[in-house]
């Protein structure tokens, strides 16, 4: 059954129930306070009748999205041939007059550019891991290292449109949104698609609200931006006058207006906006209480490290997704800028590095030890991937990278995917040699280990049943455990 | 769609049983006996094109068999797979392959193939498409494609209720449903209806009394008429085409700089409020430039098709970006201004509708001939406008530009149109992308609709505005009437605002859509007219009231049997609370100014670079300027906007979601703009002389438009008398709830009762009545 006749069915119903409900649901909303979960399961499951279309093997996703693309060469795709013939020109051969951007496209020499990194092998795949990842070398068990993406932009904003929304322009919805509309949300007092944002020291690219853009869908799946802050969600905290029991008042007095209104006029939005300022009150406490990280224990900071501490990091970031995924949150998306290394790499990835390492081995590791990993998806990557040439000048300890969509690296643990490396680019790094996987198999996978059918997963908008992955897409399923 | 899913089923704790959801198996609640004589265009194509037209449809790449069930030809003709076998034999539903396979279990053999994903047909839906082919299986030429003409007046049972003819076909299809119209609104609820649809601002408590006071037959006409000669109508009209242009104060993507688009704003004010007709309106901003000595103003009215996003960022290719560019202009002309989905024959054969992608192409020549570039320039050396380029000095400012709002001195820049001096040519594009172009098209409107007579009409911009405006186009005027009618009745005669074509709903009073559109050419475009006229109908004027019945019948009230009541949109309600507080600046016009916005939001997005990297937050009267002024930088648009729908206007929009969420909640709540506006009242009110009880009802008065009743000035006058002794023995701290906004506090007014009052006032801000347009 597709899902927008479920949603047109149950919209009439909403209003066909609350219509006859002429009475009595403020203090159904009042009395509901002392229980957690207003909302029962029962109704998420009537809503979501027919979905998901088959059993799911993840419930959650947390997307660690390396804004502004990590140089796959530098970190897992490793390549000695570049070392060899370092300096060298990049043959056409290999290059096939593929398009280039603007930055590079004018260069009269390619030349090529070996990483100055050591590469170890780790695990039972042997995989290769950059001396600048030692952490994530030490779960690599959990990870599978998909070698051979590839994506059809090479510039940033519409890459990272297409990765989050499935088209490079066009006001989409982003994946969590569709999941969001897909699955609902598993916690009646948090929005079930959260993002958080962190900055590191290279350079940055910017994000965009539109990549957490609900797009057609209703605006109930929008994205909404958490901090580990003071202010975690925007508008939460009440005026610094008023506490708790004073806003119960105010609002008490305001459903009892409200309420008069409805017996007037029997509009069931009146009784929705009721349930709305509820929901509301209760975000305020269940808000706080997730991003607050007083709370944790030693253990648990020194595992994401002291970073994790202060707001805005992305170690903070990692924490809150964990916590935030433990309590039903269905979509955490981070996003980190820097890693645009058009120049300056080696020292610009060295403190993107450092950033996220850590954290990220840590959320692997926190999740497997509460026993969540198996049903949370982790994913770990940028919009593209970086050339094996230089761009600018390269000298012994300097180059630069330009963007390339045609081959880069990311990982993916927990969730029902098998760990391992998948996919091979040739020795230059920069066709894909073995099992590609385009943006569109990607998202048909992660959707499949969520238990959705990408190609049934639709919304009808303007005449159009549109999906995420547009109208391609195959399951890749290689990375499927 | 104004839903959320949590609210679908509640469970009920006195009761303690989960109310179940029921079949929705047909869609659209249509069920039952069939029409007696059953219609291709009304329901028969519908069901078609859901399920049949994907395979079987204008999509020549797609199509399977060889078979299309669009044309009768080709349906009638005998089956090229099957011998011997037809797809449709008139009169014998029994011999035709479409109705033997849509109800057949064999799934081999059924249609729709299950891979297509696209589900069975309904029972209903089978009965129908039987019942057609026996009456003889008969096709029509799509409603939408075929030039309106004025239908006769309906005749009614109740005629006294009828004030004008809109009041005619409503009433007659309201009477076919087994219902009956509302009582007229209370005159304050009407009021405020009204002056909201027309000006987006509440009513002032003179207008109230005015209006109260009024006992002459026409003086609702009296108020409509002085709400339609207020200035704040153009700003009203302006919000809509704001949506429709995609207009912002920034590029978009990446660096997302500032960019000098609002004169065009200003002008688009000043058009409405001047009542240009529409056909003017749309041929100034579609071809201004080309008119025989086009003027300044004329010019700067096709900034319309340059207010989309412009890329920064380095290393793009530019004729990728220009490309992009004219698609984008295409598309917002397809869709709001044919209410088509055009964009769907960008990469192939529109699959639903009959256009051609060589009929996009053809469309999209009229664009490809603008003389800008796809980049123009540098990363960080960002420009108010890029080419070509209307500058505007002071001297323009004085004479012909006199609406431009703007105290500098300087020239201004706008982006706007011009053509350039040879042609570009332009090729059908493979797949849509950019560098794979094929074979060459000349300029021409999309022929399904009209003809494009190269006779009558130059192939150019000038032509296609001409094509646009002529009576005889069959969507034009239907199309801009629906908008208006969705914009006051809170849903159009055709729900699909955006999509006129096979796949958009159809309308739910064609006679009158029609009506409305010839009349309106008939009597020249006049929009402020049709505005007068749809606030002037009865079904208009209706109260809002919702009876079980009536919810039952009809619950999303598209038979109109109640007046339409909707939550205000964004930028209404934050002009309510400013308006009532008296905080209101009411300039119109000018740059667009940077309220307070929550803390870090541009900081954390930004690439860092351009003048939009931080959020510099205004002072003093920029602070209390309508909503519509509220700078848009569009990576991170105003988020207090964004949670009550407003467009993102990333793209050409038409139609705004309407949701209810608990984020809506919080920023009534909790948005020092609403906590200023009710500490500035509160303590306006205190030093008035009067008794506290006065003081609550003239506030209900200012933010509600209505006196309260007895009950709920008794609600009100307790929760002041309770928080004002909460104040007064310290258990709350006054002076720290007044500390909110910059404007200055009032130190003759009494801290407690201040702030008691504050929170009085606050609360109303929170009721759902007062940003609902009831």
């Amino acid at each position: 059954m597709q899902k927008e006749v479920l949603e047109h069915g149950l919209n009439l119903n909403r209003r066909r129930f609350l219509s006859r409900l002429s009475l009595g649901i403020g203090s159904v909303a009042l009395g509901s306070l002392l229980i957690p979960d207003l909302f029962s399961k029962g109704e998420e499951e009537i809503a979501m009748t027919g979905l998901p279309h088959f059993a799911p093997k993840a419930k959650r996703v947390i997307y660690l999205f390396q804004n502004g693309a990590p140089s796959q060469l530098d970190l897992f795709d490793y390549k000695p041939l570049l070392q060899k013939m370092q300096g060298e020109d990049l043959p056409a051969s290999i290059r096939m007059g593929q398009r280039l951007t603007g930055m590079t496209a004018d260069q009269k020499k390619f030349p090529l550019a070996g990483t100055i990194f050591q590469f170890g092998e780790y695990g039972q795949a042997r995989a290769h891991i950059s001396e600048l990842l030692p952490y994530t070398a030490g779960v690599v068990d959990d990870l599978c290292i998909i070698k051979s993406l590839y994506t059809e932009a090479i510039n940033h904003d519409p890459a990272l449109t297409f990765f989050q929304t499935g088209a490079q322009v066009g006001n989409r919805p982003s994946m969590g949104a569709w999941l969001s509309y897909g699955l609902g949300s598993e916690n009646k007092n948090l929005p079930a698609f959260c993002v958080l944002l962190s900055k590191g020291k290279g350079n940055g690219q910017g994000v965009y609200s539109k990549l957490w853009s609900n797009g057609f869908l209703p605006s109930i799946h929008q994205g909404v931006q958490f901090s580990s802050g003071e202010n975690p969600v925007l508008y939460l905290n009440n005026p610094e006058a008023i506490d708790k029991a004073d806003r119960r008042k105010m609002l008490d007095k305001l459903n009892e207006l409200n309420e008069s209104s409805y017996k007037e006029f029997g509009d069931p939005e009146i009784n929705t906006k009721i349930q709305q300022y509820e929901m509301a009150y209760r975000m305020q406490t269940a808000v706080p209480e997730i991003t607050d990280m007083s709370k944790e224990p030693e253990s648990i900071i020194k595992l994401y490290g002291p970073e994790c501490l202060v707001p805005g990091t992305y170690a903070a970031n990692c924490l809150l997704a964990r916590k935030l995924s433990e309590n039903g949150v269905r979509f955490v998306q981070l996003y980190h800028q820097g890693w645009d290394a058009h120049g300056d790499l080696p020292n610009q990835i060295k403190g993107q590095c450092k950033d996220v390492d850590q954290a990220s081995a840590a959320l692997i590791t926190d999740l497997k030890q509460r026993g969540l990993l198996d049903e949370t998806l982790v994913i770990w990557g940028g919009e593209f991937g970086r050339t094996n040439y230089c761009q600018g000048t390269l000298t012994k300890t300097d180059y630069g990278r330009d963007h390339h969509p045609r081959c880069f690296t990311v990982w993916m643990a927990g969730g029902g995917v098998k760990p391992g490396v998948y996919g091979e680019t040739d020795d230059f790094g920069y066709n894909i040699a073995k099992n590609p996987v385009h943006v569109h198999d990607f998202h048909a996978t992660i959707l499949s280990l969520l238990g959705l059918n990408h190609e049934q997963l639709v919304f009808k908008h303007l005449g159009r049943r549109y999906r995420l992955t547009d109208v391609s897409g195959n399951i890749v399923n290689g990375l499927v455990a | 769609m104004r839903h959320l899913r949590t609210l679908v089923v509640i469970l009920t704790l006195s009761v303690g049983i989960v109310f179940l959801s029921q079949s929705c198996n047909n869609k659209d609640g249509k069920s039952g006996s069939l029409p007696k004589t059953i219609s291709y265009n009304f329901d028969v194509r519908p069901i078609l094109s859901d399920k049949c037209f994907a395979c079987h449809g204008p999509d020549a790449n797609k199509r399977k068999a060889e078979l299309r069930l669009d044309i009768a030809d080709s349906a009638y003709a005998p089956l090229k797979e099957t011998k011997g076998a037809f797809a449709l034999v008139p009169g014998k539903p029994e011999e035709s392959e479409v109705f033997k396979r849509i109800s057949s279990s064999d799934p081999t053999y059924q249609m729709p193939v299950p891979e297509s994903h696209l589900g069975l047909l309904t029972e209903y839906e089978i009965a129908v498409i039987k019942k057609w082919i026996r009456q003889g299986a008969k096709y029509e030429k799509h409603w939408a494609f075929i030039t309106p003409v004025k239908p006769a007046l309906p005749e009614v049972d109740n005629k006294k209720w009828v004030k004008n003819e809109i009041d005619n076909f409503i009433l007659q299809k309201m009477e076919s449903k087994g219902l009956s119209p509302n009582e007229e609104a209370d005159k304050e609820r009407l009021l405020k209806r009204v002056s909201e649809d027309i000006t987006g601002l509440p009513p002032s408590i003179q207008m109230m009394d005015d209006f109260l006071n009024d006992q002459s037959d026409n003086a609702y006409e009296k108020v409509v008429d002085r709400l339609l000669q207020n200035k704040a109508y153009g700003e009203k009209m302006a919000l809509h085409w704001l949506d429709v242009s995609r207009y912002a104060d920034s590029y978009g993507y990446q660096d997302d700089d500032v960019r000098t688009q609002w004169p065009w704003r200003d002008w688009l004010i000043h058009a409405f409020n001047e009542n240009m007709p529409y056909d003017k309106f749309i041929t100034w901003q579609l071809a201004g430039d080309m008119l025989p000595g086009a003027t300044k103003e004329q010019e700067l009215a096709t900034a319309f098709l340059r207010n989309h996003k412009y890329t920064e960022e380095g290393g793009v290719i530019p004729e990728e970006y220009r490309i992009e560019y004219i698609l984008d202009k295409t598309k917002t002309y397809g869709k709001g201004i044919m209410g088509i989905t055009i964009e769907c024959a960008q990469c192939h054969d529109h699959k639903y509708d009959p256009f051609k992608q060589k009929d996009y192409y053809s469309l999209f020549a009229f664009f490809n001939n603008s003389n800008e570039i796809g980049y123009e320039g540098a990363v960080g050396s960002s420009q108010g406008a890029k080419k070509p380029i209307l500058f505007i000095n002071d001297e323009d400012r004085k004479k012909l530009l006199s609406f431009i709002n703007f105290k500098d001195t300087g020239k201004l820049q706008v982006s706007v149109m011009g053509e350039r001096d040879t042609l570009r040519k332009t090729y059908i594009l493979n797949r849509g992308v950019y560098d794979q172009p094929t074979t060459e098209v000349r300029a021409a409107a999309i022929p399904a609709i009209m003809k494009f007579d190269t006779v009558q009409y130059p192939r150019n911009r000038l032509g296609l505005a001409a094509w646009t405006v002529n009576k005889q186009n069959p969507l034009t005027a239907r199309v801009f009437v629906n908008q208006l009618w969705q914009e006051l009745f809170g849903r159009g005669i055709v729900k699909t605002t955006g999509d006129f074509g096979m796949q958009g709903e159809l309308p739910s009073h064609p006679e009158l859509l029609d009506w409305l559109a010839v009349d309106f050419m008939e009597h020249g475009w006049d929009i402020k007219r049709l505005v007068k006229q749809f606030v002037m109908s009865a079904t208009y004027r209706q109260s809002t009231k919702a009876t079980e019945d009536k919810l039952k019948i009809d619950p999303e009230n598209v038979y109109l049997s109640r007046g339409p009541r909707f939550r205000l949109p964004a930028e209404f309600v934050r002009d309510l609370v400013l308006s009532s507080s008296g905080l209101l600046v009411r300039t119109i016009g000018g740059p667009s100014v940077k309220p307070y916005q929550p803390k870090g939001l541009w900081e954390a997005a930004t690439s860092g670079r351009g003048q939009l990297a931080t959020y510099k937050q205004d002072h003093g009267d920029s602070l209390y300027r309508r909503g519509m002024y509220t700078f848009i930088k569009l990576t991170v648009p105003p988020p207090s906007m964004i949670m009550f729908d407003a467009s993102n206007r990333d793209q050409c929009e038409v139609k705004r979601i309407k949701t209810n969420t608990p984020l809506q909640a919080l920023i009534m709540m909790n948005d020092p703009t609403v906590l200023e506006a009710s500490r500035v009242l509160a303590q306006k009110l205190i030093t008035e002389q009067s008794k506290p009880e006065d003081k609550i009802t003239k506030a209900y008065r200012l933010i509600v438009c209505r006196k309260p009743s007895d009950k709920e000035l008794k609600v009100l006058i307790d929760y002041y008398t309770e928080q004002l002794q909460l104040f007064k023995d310290k258990k709350l701290d006054a002076a720290l709830t007044l500390k909110v906004g910059e404007y200055k506090m009032d130190e003759k007014a009494d801290t407690n009762s201040s702030a008691a009052m504050m929170k009085v006032i606050e609360m109303m801000y929170n009721l759902e009545e007062t940003i609902t347009k009831g």
